[in-house]
């Protein structure tokens, strides 16, 4: 791994203060960290965020689950207000990874990653997030613009993720059995509004398949679902599995979840 | 530079080291703690795993200066007075390790599950060792290595 400068803040202003286009701010680290070190990424300042308190905790009100950007994936799957609010969002949670990325990993750094294959996206997506950024809040549909891109501006720090609690909800997903990150996962959530079915893994980018949510939006059953056609256009094709597959297994993993609610 | 102050072992323990070393690297090639192996140094592998504050993490993806004031523990800390923790005792007895590059991380590991559960079945316990990989395939005798030192424990 290449050196570089060590900040630890204290304050989002001075975080914000010390970016610039050669900086990254460093909360879990669990991406940034390899990919300096396997060279797909270099920076000449390190900004490590988790000293600002206020980017940590789990918040409850009636309607919405509001997450700090540095909380630890753990922390979520472990939180009993989460697990009675919204039990899908810790369950996507303990998946994530193994215990020691779980311990490290956080949500505002998946989020900001925005890995094509990442959990969390899918739940922001399904679950009508709003990001909470030091300068606005940007719904999850105008979040996540393609891979590994979102619409963060440079300086800009993710503050808190804010979760609608949904009527009911699962998320499902095919493992990479290595990596555990998903070669497919959908994340279906029935809000009073309309159904949401978010997919990852599938293409480039997180995406609500909306014919999928259409459908089950009039009639929330598995069943509801058998005969729709899910195109493998756009589709990822890799040695894990073809594009073909992968369509498929958006259906399927949306049945099952489904089923699950 | 960065001047980083850990409490290792039990012992305090003040440096200057360069921004971007690891855990790892600070154990290892500072500290000469060479217990802690590193494997893939992508945090996959699970050989350098030790615990931060009593959880388990992988100290090949944490910067030494982000972890300045925390307590940790490594292989090296877990006997006292010249006796082996219970568990290395039951991989010790159980044959939980061939090569044993692994077998650091995968006692720091269980460690940290037996912490959260006291009885984990076999499916707990391989679930847990998800982050822990043994290319020998050894992996029978590891779950039941775990198994016995949670009886013992």
């Amino acid at each position: 791994m290449k050196t570089f400068n060590y900040h630890s803040v204290k304050d989002v202003k001075e975080a914000s203060k010390l970016s610039s286009s050669k900086s990254a701010f460093l909360a879990g680290g669990m991406t940034t960290i390899p990919s300096m070190k396997l060279g797909l990424a270099n920076y000449k300042d390190i900004i490590n965020i988790k000293g600002i308190k206020k980017l940590s905790g789990i918040k409850v009100s009636g309607k919405t689950v509001t997450i700090g950007s540095t909380t630890r994936h753990a922390e979520v799957a472990n939180s009993k207000e989460i697990k009675k609010a919204i039990p899908s969002l810790s369950a996507l949670a303990e998946g994530i990874g193994d215990p020691q990325v779980r311990n490290r990993g956080t949500i505002g750094g998946s989020i900001a990653n925005n890995d094509p294959a990442a959990d969390y996206p899918s739940a922001c997506i399904a679950l009508n997030a709003v990001i909470h950024t030091n300068n606005r809040k940007i719904d999850a549909e105008k979040f996540f613009r393609g891979m590994f891109e979102t619409s963060l501006k440079s300086g800009e720090i993710i503050e808190s993720i804010e979760f609608a609690i949904p009527q009911k909800s699962s998320y499902q997903k095919y493992p990479n059995p290595a990596s555990r990150y998903a070669i497919v996962g959908v994340y279906v959530a029935k809000h009073k509004s309309g159904v949401n079915v978010a997919v990852t893994g599938a293409k480039s980018c997180v995406y609500n398949d909306k014919n999928l949510s259409d459908i089950l939006s009039k009639n929330f059953s598995a069943d509801a679902i058998n005969n729709t056609k899910i195109s493998a256009s756009g589709m990822n094709s890799d040695i894990h599995a073809s594009a073909d597959y992968r369509a498929n297994m958006v259906k399927v993993f949306a049945k099952k979840a489904v089923e699950a609610c | 530079m960065s001047k980083v102050s850990l409490e290792i072992n039990g012992k305090k323990i003040s440096k200057e080291i360069p921004d971007h070393t690891t855990l790892s690297i600070f154990l290892r090639d500072i500290l000469n703690l060479t217990g802690t192996h590193v494997g893939c140094d992508t945090s996959q592998c699970g050989a350098c795993v030790v615990h931060v504050d009593g959880k388990s993490i992988k100290s090949c993806t944490a910067l030494a200066a982000d972890l300045d004031g925390s307590k940790i523990t490594t292989i090296e800390g877990l006997t006292t007075n010249g006796k082996m923790h219970p568990m290395q005792e039951a991989f010790k007895k159980l044959h939980g390790l061939q090569c044993g590059f692994c077998t650091p991380g995968m006692v720091m590991s269980a460690i940290d599950l037996l912490k959260n559960k006291k009885n984990p079945s076999d499916t707990e316990i391989r679930d847990w060792l998800e982050g822990n990989i043994c290319r020998c395939t050894g992996y029978q005798n590891i779950v039941a290595a775990v198994k016995e030192a949670a009886s013992k424990m």
